[in-house]
């Protein structure tokens, strides 16, 4: 069974961790905003458990447990927020929040 | 006993403190004594100054009293000092001995403002302040013993004009004028601070106290040093006399000068200040003799003015008018006197003009307080019934004035035209000749029209009264020096002459040598008849026939309207200055407005153009910021990618 | 066997996530996501990280996308489209895209030539759930007990934010 290189998995990384960085700066719906940024840093989890399992330590694994519960908090906030804000202007639309226009 | 001359100043300072901060409280005629006091007490030191002096062996008259080392930085250290010698002694007895007599006619002239309404107390003091002022700058100037020191009290009279003539400051007259007079005046002393700094240039090494003793010594012993400067330094230092004695091109200031009290003009416009330029050239003589061709420029400066002066006096008919430009054509004497080498003539003409011109402007001042303030003689006549002794006074100084013989004028005014006759100007001795013929006529035509004849307004007449007793006796005081002056210097006794000789003999020019007997008799005689002659022409023209100077001014129309005009001088300034007018206000738009300004403002609006474009980045889109994060996180993984692989 | 399993697991992992990206509808983009976490535990378990790879499924694909879903049906389905295709911001996606494109070659070319060689991992002990314990509450104390903290300050922080704005 040949494995798989460590460097796929990097790739595929870095694949998914652009779209997900075009997806925050191309659409405009802060929800889907929101939800790109989630894809990047599951594509960094990934990286890190990749780069862990090729160096067999187990550090990697403990760093992504931690961006998964930060992860978690920043949802739970981020969410809140956009709630709040949706209840203000009635649009998710990113383009209108711009009260920093100057 | 000479090392208390320093005391020369004290009461002067003394009184012009007191009468600043309490003149208000001494009041009329208090605040005045006070002053006419204080100068009365300096002309005593001055004459002991000149005992003191008397009591030395001629080498040694010459004594220094330094009375506290004023500036020293490296070589150069003018100290405040005074030099004693013959020439300041002489001129401190002139400025105290006429300033006090004018002091004392001060004090009940000034009673009365120039509208002849009671001046207030604290102008009154305000006067004798300035006046004391003036006396103690003038000293400063005539007994400093270094340049720099002269220097300060040069600028120190040309303040106190400034003051004086601008006394009556609520006519905007009088405040030109004395704007004019110290504008004018700081030509000349720019040209004279030049030739101060180019003299301790060349010889700052030898001579870094600039006294006078000193640079004499280096011209006498190493004059290559000063010979290179020497032209310019010289010719500097004329147009700064020119400035100060009024001459040609600088002379401008004192016609207008009149505006101010008549005290002050006879003390400071004929008397005192404006002789400061001749007593610099004489105290400079040892260099314009280095320059050699200076002194002609001297001699000639001064008998074209002389000339001019004259003329255009004859044209004049405001009293004081008259005697000003009398003043300036009489200083171009003196400076004839001093270009022909005659220092020891032009130093005469200066104490005796001091005495009849002082005499002539006081007495000028009496018709003006018996008139209500008139000046133009063509509406007075016949006052010597009503005012017999300043008739009788303003006579005496204008035949001094004319030359008439005997009196102090002839000889002295003899005296500078036979020492130009010795250095065989013959040029210059015509236009001293024709000069007098001019004098005389003028000097009388001033006796004829207001004084004899019938009063041409009935009603200035009636009210004419004599002045008191204050006024008056300083006249006849005057009056007497007038008469007996010329004993000061008479030809063949000379006795100024010996007093100054040490002083003044000491370049190649010298004193010149004496004339003949019968040289000096026919001259004599000549100067004697021109003046004669030129007393009966006013006569004729102004008392027989007074139609002869209407139809001589037709026929030579134009001539009369040059002089009238004072030859364009003024004219001729205005433009300019309205010249300089216009080109600092092309500076002011095109430079400063438009280049200046506009860069600076332009940079600034650049900017905030700039700013405003930029701003245009704050869009508040939080997307465009992520974007630019994005772009900038590429750019920065494509260096390092960039540098990996070209290091490979 | 591994390799074609690799492959077509990524094949779907970057069709989750382009899902997410291109998707009109929130709630289409919201479950390309939960695709997308699904196939990376699959990875996570493939990569002898059993633990998290669990994780992965209970917190990512249970919780979050959850909360998400909540949330767009609460916001309303009725979201404004922001098709792509709107042009008033089209210069910024093609920088954006490009931008991209240009990250993704370099960011592969770095990886790929790092010359990492396969290699079967010995383990230091697996990412089972026992080896992952004894790490954490040894090596790895403090950050696990500052990551409780961390959430407690979210969940308040998440109630704070969420309450309407009382009147005063």
């Amino acid at each position: 069974m040949t494995a798989v290189p460590t460097s796929f998995y990097l790739v595929l990384s870095a694949l998914i961790f652009v779209i997900g960085a075009v997806g925050v700066l191309v659409r405009r719906n802060a929800l889907i905003i929101f939800m790109c940024v989630e894809l990047m840093m599951n594509a960094v989890n990934l990286t890190l458990i990749a780069l862990a399992d090729r160096f067999g330590r187990l550090d990697g694994q403990i760093f992504v447990f931690m961006v998964m519960a930060v992860a978690a908090a920043e949802v739970a906030v981020g969410l809140a927020i956009v709630m709040a804000l949706v209840h203000h202007r009635d649009t998710t639309n990113v383009d209108e929040i711009n009260l920093l226009k100057g | 006993m000479l090392d208390y001359a320093w005391l020369i100043f004290v009461p002067p300072l003394a009184a012009l403190l007191v009468n600043a901060f309490f003149g208000r409280r001494l009041g009329k005629p208090a605040a005045g004594y006070l002053g006419a006091v204080a100068v009365g007490l300096s002309f005593l030191v001055a004459l002991g100054i000149f005992f003191g002096l008397l009591g030395l062996p001629a080498e040694e008259r010459s004594h220094t009293v330094t009375l506290w080392s004023w500036i020293h930085i490296g070589n150069f250290r003018p100290d405040f000092a005074l030099l004693l010698d013959p020439l300041s002694s002489l001129m401190a007895l002139v400025v105290t001995g006429v300033g006090f007599l004018i002091h004392v006619y001060s004090v009940e002239y000034m009673k009365l403002d120039d509208e002849h309404h009671q001046l207030d107390a604290r102008r009154y003091a305000r006067y004798f302040v300035f006046l004391n002022f003036f006396i103690v700058a003038m000293l400063i100037l005539v007994l400093a013993n270094n340049l720099v020191l002269l220097y300060l009290g040069w600028e120190g009279v040309g303040l106190a004009s400034y003051l004086l003539i601008g006394f009556w400051f609520h006519k905007p007259s009088a405040a030109d004028a004395g704007k004019k007079a110290f504008l004018v005046n700081r030509v000349g002393d720019f040209g004279m601070a030049v030739a101060i700094m180019l003299i301790f240039a060349a010889v700052g090494a030898q001579a870094g106290s600039l006294a006078f003793t000193d640079l004499y010594r280096v011209i006498q012993q190493s004059a290559p040093l000063l010979a290179g400067v020497a032209s310019t330094v010289t010719l500097l230092l004329l147009l700064a006399a020119t400035g100060k004695s009024a001459q040609i091109p600088l002379w401008v200031w004192l016609p207008d000068a009149m505006e101010g009290p008549t005290p002050v003009s006879a003390l400071i416009h004929a008397a005192t200040m404006v002789t400061a330029g001749v007593y610099m050239t004489v105290r400079m003589s040892p260099l314009f003799e280095l320059a050699g061709n200076t002194l002609t420029w001297v001699a000639w400066v001064g008998a074209l003015t002389a000339l001019m002066a004259a003329t255009i006096a004859l044209t004049k008919t405001d009293l004081k008018r008259i005697l000003a430009y009398s003043t300036i054509s009489q200083l171009g004497y003196m400076f004839l006197g001093v270009g022909v080498g005659g220092y020891v003539a032009a130093m005469f003409h200066l104490t005796t003009h001091a005495f009849f011109k002082a005499l002539l402007f006081l007495a000028a001042g009496s018709v003006m307080h018996a008139l209500h303030g008139e000046l133009d003689i063509n509406k007075m006549g016949g006052l010597r019934a009503k005012l017999p002794t300043t008739y009788r006074t303003f006579l005496i100084g204008a035949a001094a004035l004319a030359g008439f013989p005997l009196l102090s004028g002839f000889f002295s005014k003899d005296a500078i035209l036979v020492a130009t006759f010795e250095h065989h100007a013959y040029l210059l001795y015509a236009i001293g000749l024709v000069t007098a013929l001019l004098t005389a006529v003028y000097s009388f035509k001033m006796v004829f029209v207001p004084f004899w004849g019938q009063p041409r307004d009935r009603k200035l007449f009636d009210h004419a009264h004599e002045s008191p007793a204050l006024m008056t006796l300083p006249l006849w005081v005057l009056a007497a020096l007038s008469v007996v002056g010329g004993l000061v210097n008479l030809p063949f006794v000379a006795t100024l002459e010996h007093w100054l000789e040490k002083l003044v003999a000491l370049g190649p020019v010298g004193k010149p040598e004496h004339p003949a007997l019968a040289v000096e008799l026919a001259l004599l005689a000549v100067s004697a008849l021109v003046a004669l002659g030129g007393i009966w022409l006013a006569y004729r023209a102004y008392v027989q026939q007074p139609d002869l100077a209407v139809r001589i001014r037709e026929r030579i129309k134009p001539l009369h309207t040059l002089a009238a005009n004072g030859y364009y001088f003024d004219w001729a300034y205005n433009k300019l200055v309205e010249g300089l007018w216009a080109f600092s206000r092309f500076l002011a738009g095109a430079v400063d407005q438009q280049s200046i300004d506009a860069a600076v403002n332009g940079l600034a609006r650049a900017f905030g153009w700039l700013g405003s474009r930029t701003s245009r980045l704050e869009t508040g889109l939080v997307s465009l910021y992520a974007l630019s994060l994005f772009v900038g996180l590429v750019v920065v993984l494509g260096y390092f990618l960039a540098t990996a692989i070209i290091g490979r | 066997m591994q390799l074609v399993l690799f492959f077509v697991l990524a094949l779907l992992a970057v069709a989750g996530a382009v899902g997410v990206v291109l998707s009109k509808n929130a709630v289409y983009s919201a479950l390309a996501l939960l695709l997308n976490f699904a196939v990376l535990a699959v990875f996570y378990i493939m990569l002898n990280a059993q633990f998290l790879g669990v994780v992965q499924v209970i917190v990512y694909a249970g919780a979050i996308v959850v909360l998400f879903l909540f949330v767009i049906m609460l916001i309303g389905g009725q979201l404004a489209p922001d098709a792509l295709t709107a042009g008033s911001r089209r210069p910024a996606r093609v920088v954006a895209l490009i931008a991209g494109l240009v990250a993704l070659a370099g960011l592969a070319y770095g990886l790929v030539s790092g010359a990492l060689a396969p290699q079967t991992g010995q383990v230091q002990g697996s990412g089972s759930v026992q080896a992952i314990g004894r790490v954490l509450f040894t090596d790895y104390l403090l950050p696990f007990e500052l990551a409780s903290v961390l959430l407690l300050v979210a969940m308040i922080g998440a109630v704070v934010l969420a309450r309407k704005p009382t009147k005063s």
